[in-house]
C-alpha cells in the first residue's frame, strides 16, 4: 500500500511540475569555455545588483553553444550563446532554418593567446610563428624541399631555442582557440618560412596550400588537448620540456607555475593586445536571441550590464581578470540598447 | 618415539610429527596463498590511506577562510544623495559604488593602527579585499537604511591570494609575476594579522553557500549544489523505490516462468552494466528535447539518475525476496491468506532490510554520479540561487555536488583546486553516512533462519 501512496505523490509532483515548467525567470547562457569566466563574473554581479535571479552559464565550447542556440525559439532553448569566434554563415543558416532569425551580435572585448612553459623548465622565452610551424607543421621546408616534419628538438631549426625535445600541447579542434592558433601562428609561420610559396609552386591551389599549412604533425610531438586549460597545465607540470597554449587570463592566474614567451618579440599583456602589437589575439562574442527579449525577464538588462563601462571597461572586473577591453565599447553599448540585429547593419 | 626410529632407514617418513615432502609443498603453497591475500589487502589499504591523506591534506584548507574586520563608513553623500533613506532609491547605487567605501575603510584602519606601508591610495587596498564585500555591505545598507551615516564594522572575506598566503599556497616568490597583488600587500597582511584584524576562521559558507564566479574563489560554497543533489535524490527515491520494488515483487512472486520473463531478467542485469553517460544522452533526448522539461533542472537530473538506479534496486530487492524462506509463504497460504496477502503481510516486511540497504546503496551511487549530468546542462556556473521553495527546487536550474566539484577543478584560480578537494571531503562524508545507515538498518532488522 505504501508504494501506491508513493506513486500517487510522484504523480502529483509531476503534475505540478508540468504546469510550473511554463515559466522560466532566469537567463540561460551556454557556449565557449573561454568566455565562461567572464560571463560568470558578469552574471554574479548582475544577480547582486538587480532583482532578477542570477543567470545560468554553462560551458561546452563555442560550437556546441551555437548549436544549442540554433535549436529554435522558446523557453526550453537558451537565450545567449557565448563564442570565442564569430558565428559562421553555416550556423546563421541553421539558426534561420529553426526559426531563429533575429540575432544580436555583441563583441565584449579581446583575448590573448599565450605560449607558456614550466617556470623552472628550459628557457623558452621568445617564439616566432615560424618556430611553431617548424616544430609542429605536418610538412616543412628543409633546404628548399618540402618534406615530412622530422625535427626532434627546437634547436634543430632555431639555435636560439633550447635543445630539448619538442612537446607541445595545443587546443583540440572543438575549441575556438585552435582556429585562431592555426590562422595567426601556423599559417603565418608557413608564409614566413616560405613553405607556402613552395606548396603553391608545386602546383597546389591557394586554398589547398593554406589547409596544408595548418595541418599538424601526427607523430605525437604535438598533443591536442580537448579539455580545459587546467588539463594543459597538468601536462606541462609533468613534462619539463612541454610548451602549452593558454588564454592570457588563465596564465595571469597561474604565474606561480608558468612562464610566458614573447611572440614576434612582443610580450603578451592586456596593453600590448589592446594596442594590437601582440599578434595572437581574437575577439570574444556573445549572441542574443532577439525574440527572447521581453519574454525572458532580465535578458536585455543582462546584455546591457555586460557591456557597460563599469563591467567591460578598462578598469572593470573583466579587464582585471584578463579581458582586453574593446576600444569601441561605446558603439557596442548603443547597438545593444537599440537591439540591432546582425542583418540590419551588415 | 626415539631418534633411532627415524634416523637410519626411513627417509620417506610420513608420520604425524614430520611432514613428508608433498605435504610440506602443499603447506608452503597455502602459506604463499595467504601471503598473497595479505599483500593484496595491504596494497588496498595502502592506496586507501594514500587517497585519504591526499584528500584530507589538500582539502582541509577549504573549511577555513581568511576574514578581515573592517570599519566601513556608510557615507550618505555617496549612498543616498536624496536623503530619503528609501530602499528603492538606495538600490540604485550598485556594488561599484560601495567598493571605494570599503577600500577607504581598510586604508583608514591600516593608518590608524600605525602600520607603515608604501601605499598612498585607498585603491591599493583592492588586492586584499574580496569582490564579494561590496555586495555584503550593499545588502546591509539596503536592509538597514537607518544605519547609513554610521561607521559599521563588517567581517568581510579577504581575497583568494591573501587567503592562499595564510594557507601557504601563495608566497613572495610565487606572486613575482602576479599583477593583482605584490609583496608589499603581503607585508601589510602580516601586520594586519598581528593587529588581529585579519585571521582565519571556520567557514560555514563553504558548506552552506552558493557557487561564485571565477574571480571570487574565496566566496564559493557547496550549499546550493547540495540542495540540487537533495532534490535529485528525492526524485530518485520516490520513483526508483516503488517502481523497483513493484517490478521485483512481480518478477519474483507472481510472474510465470517463460521466455518473456527470462528476457526481462537478462535485460535488467544488462542495464545495471550500462555506462552512466549513456543514461545522460537518453535523459537529454527524452526529458529535455522530447518532453520539454527545463534544462539544468534537478527534476531532469533525478529522472535520469532514476533510470540508472532502477536496475540496482531491482537486483537487490529480488535477492532480498529470494532470501525469505518458502516456508513463510507456505504457512501464510496454508492458513488461508491470498497470494497478495502472503506477500504484503509476510514476505515484504521480512525482506525490508535488504530492500532498504539496496536502495541506500543505489542512492549513494546516484549521489556521486557526474557523467549523466554533463549532458543535461548541470555543469557550469549554475548553483547560484537558493531555490524559493519545493517546486522551484525541482525546476529551477541547479547543479549537484559531484558536478560542482568537477566544475571547480576546471577553473583557473588555484584557490578553486583546494575547494574541489574540500568538496570531495563533504561528498565522502555524505556517502559514509548513507553507508552507515545501510549497515545499521541491516544489523537492526536482519533475521536469519
Amino acid at each position: 500500500m505504501q508504494s501506491v501512496k508513493l506513486t500517487a505523490s510522484v504523480l502529483a509532483i509531476a503534475a505540478v511540475s508540468a504546469s510550473a515548467a511554463a515559466a522560466r525567470d532566469n537567463v540561460q547562457v551556454a557556449g565557449s569555455s573561454t568566455v565562461l569566466p567572464y560571463a560568470s563574473i558578469v552574471a554574479e554581479a548582475f544577480g547582486e545588483n538587480f532583482d532578477f535571479p542570477t543567470p545560468v552559464v554553462e560551458s561546452g565550447g563555442s560550437s556546441a553553444g551555437l548549436k544549442r542556440f540554433c535549436e529554435g525559439v522558446g523557453e526550453t532553448t537558451i537565450d545567449i550563446a557565448n563564442a570565442s569566434r564569430a558565428i559562421r554563415e553555416k550556423e546563421v543558416k541553421a539558426c534561420a532554418d529553426a526559426g531563429v532569425t533575429d540575432i544580436i551580435e555583441v563583441r565584449i572585448g579581446y583575448d590573448g593567446i599565450v605560449f607558456a612553459s614550466q617556470k623552472d623548465g628550459p628557457a623558452f622565452t621568445a617564439f616566432e610563428p615560424a618556430d611553431w610551424f617548424n616544430a609542429i607543421g605536418a610538412k616543412v621546408l628543409v633546404d628548399g624541399e618540402l618534406v615530412d616534419n622530422s625535427y626532434a628538438t627546437w634547436a634543430e631549426f632555431n639555435a636560439d631555442l633550447p635543445e630539448v625535445e619538442i612537446a607541445t600541447f595545443i587546443p583540440g579542434t572543438k575549441h575556438g582557440t585552435r582556429e585562431v592558433f592555426e590562422e595567426k601562428v601556423l599559417l603565418q609561420g608557413c608564409e614566413d618560412t616560405g613553405a607556402m610559396e613552395a606548396m603553391i609552386d608545386s602546383g597546389m591551389s591557394e586554398d589547398d596550400a593554406e589547409d596544408a599549412c595548418m595541418a599538424v604533425r601526427t607523430d605525437g610531438k604535438s598533443v591536442d588537448i580537448d579539455g580545459d586549460y587546467t588539463e594543459t597545465l597538468a601536462r606541462i607540470d609533468s613534462n619539463a620540456n612541454g610548451v602549452g597554449v593558454f588564454g592570457l587570463a588563465f596564465y595571469e592566474n597561474n604565474t606561480d607555475t608558468l612562464k610566458v614567451a614573447t611572440m614576434s618579440g612582443v610580450e603578451p599583456t592586456t596593453e600590448s593586445i589592446a594596442e594590437g602589437e601582440y599578434p595572437v589575439s581574437r575577439p570574444l562574442f556573445f549572441y542574443i536571441k532577439k525574440a527572447h527579449i521581453g519574454v525572458i525577464p532580465g535578458l536585455k538588462e543582462y546584455a546591457e550590464f555586460f557591456v557597460s563601462d563599469e563591467i567591460a571597461g578598462p578598469d572593470g572586473p573583466l579587464a582585471n581578470y584578463g579581458l582586453v577591453s574593446d576600444p569601441e565599447l561605446a558603439d557596442t553599448q548603443n547597438m545593444v540598447s537599440e537591439e540591432e540585429t546582425m542583418g540590419s547593419n551588415m | 618415539m626415539t631418534d633411532a626410529t627415524f634416523s637410519g632407514d626411513a627417509p620417506k617418513a610420513s608420520g604425524l610429527l614430520e611432514a613428508d615432502a608433498r605435504t610440506r609443498r602443499r603447506n608452503a603453497s597455502e602459506r604463499r596463498f595467504r601471503m598473497y591475500g595479505l599483500a593484496a589487502i595491504g596494497a588496498g589499504m595502502f592506496f586507501l590511506v594514500v587517497l585519504l591523506t591526499a584528500i584530507v591534506s589538500n582539502g582541509i584548507g577549504a573549511f577555513q577562510q581568511t576574514f578581515i574586520e573592517v570599519p566601513v563608513y556608510l557615507d550618505p553623500a555617496k549612498l543616498d544623495k536624496n536623503g530619503g533613506r528609501d530602499p528603492a532609491q538606495l538600490a540604485k547605487v550598485s556594488t561599484f559604488g560601495y567598493t571605494p567605501l570599503i577600500q577607504t575603510g581598510l586604508y583608514q584602519q591600516v593608518r590608524d593602527a600605525g602600520i607603515e606601508t608604501g601605499y598612498e591610495d585607498a585603491r591599493d587596498m583592492k588586492a586584499l579585499i574580496s569582490a564579494s564585500a561590496a555586495a555584503q555591505v550593499r545588502d546591509f545598507a539596503i536592509a538597514n537604511p537607518d544605519r547609513i551615516g554610521d561607521t559599521v564594522t563588517f567581517r568581510i572575506l579577504a581575497s583568494s591570494r591573501v587567503d592562499g598566503y595564510l594557507k601557504g599556497r601563495v608566497s613572495r616568490d610565487s606572486i613575482a609575476q602576479d599583477k593583482n597583488i605584490d609583496a608589499g600587500h603581503l607585508e601589510l597582511v602580516d601586520a594586519l594579522r598581528e593587529d588581529g584584524a585579519l585571521r582565519k576562521r571556520f567557514n560555514w559558507d563553504f558548506i552552506l553557500g552558493a557557487d561564485a564566479s571565477e574571480s571570487r574563489a574565496e566566496q564559493a560554497g557547496l550549499g546550493v549544489s547540495m540542495l540540487g543533489s537533495l532534490f535529485m535524490m528525492l526524485v530518485v527515491l520516490f520513483l526508483a523505490l516503488p517502481i523497483g520494488v513493484a517490478t521485483s515483487i512481480y518478477l519474483e512472486e507472481f510472474a510465470p516462468t517463460n521466455w518473456m520473463t527470462d528476457f526481462i531478467e537478462v535485460n535488467i542485469s544488462n542495464l545495471a552494466a550500462v555506462p552512466s553517460i549513456v543514461f545522460g544522452i537518453l535523459g537529454l533526448a527524452v526529458f529535455i528535447q522530447f518532453i520539454h522539461l527545463p534544462q539544468s533542472a534537478p527534476i531532469v537530473g533525478g529522472l535520469t539518475l532514476t533510470l540508472m538506479t532502477l536496475p540496482t534496486i531491482v537486483i537487490s530487492t529480488r535477492a532480498a525476496l529470494k532470501a525469505v524462506p518458502p516456508s513463510i509463504r507456505d504457512a501464510a497460504l496454508g492458513v488461508g491468506a491470498s497470494k497478495m496477502q502472503s506477500v504484503f503481510h509476510h514476505v515484504l516486511p521480512l525482506a525490508m532490510p535488504g530492500i532498504l540497504t539496496g536502495t541506500i546503496i543505489g542512492l549513494a551511487q546516484a549521489l556521486g554520479e557526474t557523467a549523466p549530468l554533463l549532458l543535461i546542462g548541470m555543469v557550469g556556473y549554475i548553483a547560484t540561487n537558493y531555490p524559493d521553495g519545493v517546486i522551484s527546487g525541482f525546476l529551477s536550474p541547479n547543479s549537484a555536488m559531484p558536478a560542482q566539484i568537477y566544475e571547480w577543478a576546471k577553473r583557473a584560480d588555484p584557490a578553486y583546486y583546494e575547494r574541489a578537494w574540500g568538496g570531495i571531503i563533504v561528498l565522502l562524508v555524505f556517502l559514509l553516512i548513507m553507508n552507515v545507515i545501510a549497515v545499521i538498518l541491516r544489523r537492526k532488522f536482519e533475521r536469519r533462519w
